[in-house]
């Protein structure tokens, strides 16, 4: 494992208008209950593409927006 | 009917101690002939300490109960003397199926490693293994070891004393009143030894019931381990299906918490499940079912003076992982050596809190993985749940999700890392053999196997290295076991690494205590005294 893996919190998404559009844009049309199973397969997805328990960890953390973080 | 679980095995009979003036003293006495309390007896006869097993039943396990039995146990009951007719009659199986709604969303195949003796597990009921580890009771009784069963006998007062047990055992013909050096209670999850003694039993409740119904039938299920997750018949719940032998098939229903259990158990309401399970016209006979519930909780200690707590008594896993007897097996084989050199003035009573470390570090492990699996089974909020059903659509599409489910994580030998009984490792050695774990199994010669020349005592493992014939320090004298790599692929990957030779101590419980590239003998004497708790 690579232990210098650090969560990127800068801005990463080249084209960040469309990226946004696209995410509101898969929900189009599903009932809460669906969106909210759509959600959870992308986190799902997303973490296993990250892998890093180290970088998982950094982004639990980040996404709780903890005081002093 | 004269199903096994209903004939009498070791009905009651009168000591001779019931006509003690005094009360008789036993150096062990053992309460409870369940799985953990018949190996704990077993290992002390093997070890010449004359042993009495008191039990207020005289049968067997009623009903399948324990079904599963995982390698690492199957290697203790192996030393024991009983490992080989539970093997020949138990069910193997590799294949688990998991379905999710109405549709199987994967099937995986355990693969296990080559070059082991003993199967990854292996199902049979727990009244068959019962009756194996009595048979072996018997055999050990005719080759003159002093091991004794008293059925129909209860405990029913308990007086710890600096020294020994005092007990009052009620039969039949009356109380009686003995004593014993040592006391291991074996009495279950609702040990009456623990509540005699006041000691408590805490842990998290899961608010939930499974009904188990064991069923006889002819039917073309393969051998596999089938999981279903909301399916259809069971709406909201799960089930699952495995088989034993004798054409018995074990079936869990989840049914929730707020049940009625006497409605539940009625057999027309059995069969309504059955049927909407197997289908309209499936034909079988219903040999045993039950209701439990179950909770995941542990003793504070495993011991208090004189009286040494193993299995369920101990500590309580939920049944998904095959955690509760797999586990309960390796708390005598952690405990009976230690015991056994306690006896003999070879090593301090100071040597029992390493049982409780050692175990409780096994129970802790347990407790966890048995948890999350029963927080993926039964999703405690709405967002659980929701994440669960996403990990069961995913893995339908994409492997990588498989790994996230979690209908139980099959019991693995525990490793005491970081136990004080534990010697210098050697880093350029495989991590699955460093100290604290459990001997890994390796073909020899001639079909031989490694384990079978580990038999309970402490050993010298030497490969391709230079050691004497044997070692003794202090009274404990550990004979060497030499063996080459050369031409044997198993024994070099598990035992040599990268290293050209390897000095293994081995423990009486086949752990590996210390081990180096080459022989040192002060090294290995310090070694042996530290695993045995002098230093």
């Amino acid at each position: 494992m690579n232990n210098q893996a650090e969560l990127v919190l800068t801005p990463n998404i080249a084209r960040a208008d469309d990226f946004y559009a696209n995410l509101i844009a898969a929900h189009e049309g599903l009932t809460k209950a669906e969106s909210d199973a759509l959600n959870a397969r992308l986190v799902l997805i997303l973490a296993n593409h990250v892998g890093n328990e180290t970088v998982l960890a950094q982004a639990l953390s980040a996404a709780r927006l903890a005081k002093g973080e | 009917m004269s199903r096994i679980f209903e004939t009498p095995l070791y009905p009651y009979a009168r000591s001779s101690d019931q006509d003690a003036e005094t009360p008789v003293r036993h150096p062990v006495i053992v309460v409870g002939a369940g799985p953990v309390g018949l190996a704990a007896a077993i290992d002390l006869a093997q070890h010449n300490v004359p042993v009495v097993i008191i039990d207020d039943n005289d049968k067997v396990s009623f009903g399948s109960r324990a079904i599963c039995f995982a390698k690492r146990p199957l290697e203790i009951l192996d030393r024991l003397g009983c490992g080989e007719p539970m093997v020949e009659k138990g069910v193997t199986w590799n294949t688990g199926k998991v379905f999710f709604d109405e549709r199987q969303v994967y099937a995986f195949d355990l693969l296990p490693e080559q070059g082991h003796k003993r199967p990854a597990f292996i199902n049979l009921q727990q009244y068959h293994f019962e009756k194996y580890m009595v048979d072996r009771v018997l055999e050990l009784q005719a080759a003159g070891k002093q091991i004794e069963i008293r059925g129909g006998s209860r405990v029913t007062s308990i007086k710890p004393r600096p020294d020994h047990v005092r007990l009052t055992v009620e039969t039949p013909d009356g109380p009686y009143e003995l004593e014993a050096d040592w006391l291991i209670a074996c009495d279950g999850a609702a040990s009456p030894i623990r509540a005699m003694m006041g000691l408590d039993f805490v842990g998290r409740v899961f608010e939930d019931n499974f009904l188990i119904a064991d069923v006889i039938m002819d039917a073309d299920f393969p051998t596999e381990r089938w999981f279903w997750f909301d399916p259809p018949f069971n709406r909201g719940q799960s089930a699952l299906l495995h088989k034993q032998p004798d054409g018995v098939w074990r079936i869990d229903f989840q049914i929730g918490w707020d049940i009625d259990r006497a409605e539940e158990l009625k057999p027309e309401n059995i069969d309504r499940r059955l049927r909407a399970m197997l289908g309209e016209d499936i034909k079988y006979e219903l040999e045993w079912s039950s209701i439990y519930t179950f909770q995941c909780r542990r003793m504070e200690k495993f011991h208090e003076g004189r009286v040494i707590f193993a299995g369920d008594a101990a500590h309580q896993v939920s049944p998904f992982g095959a955690r509760g007897a797999n586990s309960g097996l390796q708390d005598t084989d952690n405990l009976i050596w230690k015991l056994k050199l306690i006896l003999d003035g070879k090593a301090p009573e100071s040597l029992l809190e390493t049982y409780d470390a050692e175990r409780i570090h096994g129970a802790d492990e347990n407790i966890m993985n048995s948890s999350r699996s029963t927080d993926f089974i039964t999703p405690k909020s709405e967002i659980s749940r929701v994440f669960r059903d996403a990990v069961l659509d995913l893995s339908e599409r994409y492997e990588f999700a498989r790994p996230l489910v979690n209908s139980g994580r099959l019991s693995v030998p525990c490793t005491y890392d970081g136990s004080p009984l534990n010697g210098p490792d050697c880093q350029t050695m495989p991590r699955r053999t460093r100290p604290g774990s459990p001997a890994v199994d390796a073909p020899l010669d001639q079909g031989a196997w490694l384990l079978y020349r580990l038999d309970g005592q402490f050993h010298i493992l030497a490969i391709d290295a230079e050691v004497p014939d044997s070692l003794c320090e202090h009274g404990i004298c550990a004979t060497s076991i030499c063996l080459s790599a050369a031409g044997n692929d198993a024994l070099r990957e598990r035992y040599l690494g990268d290293a050209s030779s390897a000095v293994y101590l081995i423990r009486p419980d086949q752990h590996v205590a210390a081990r180096w590239e080459t022989f040192d003998e002060p090294a290995m004497r310090e070694a042996i005294d530290r695993a045995s708790g002098r230093i």
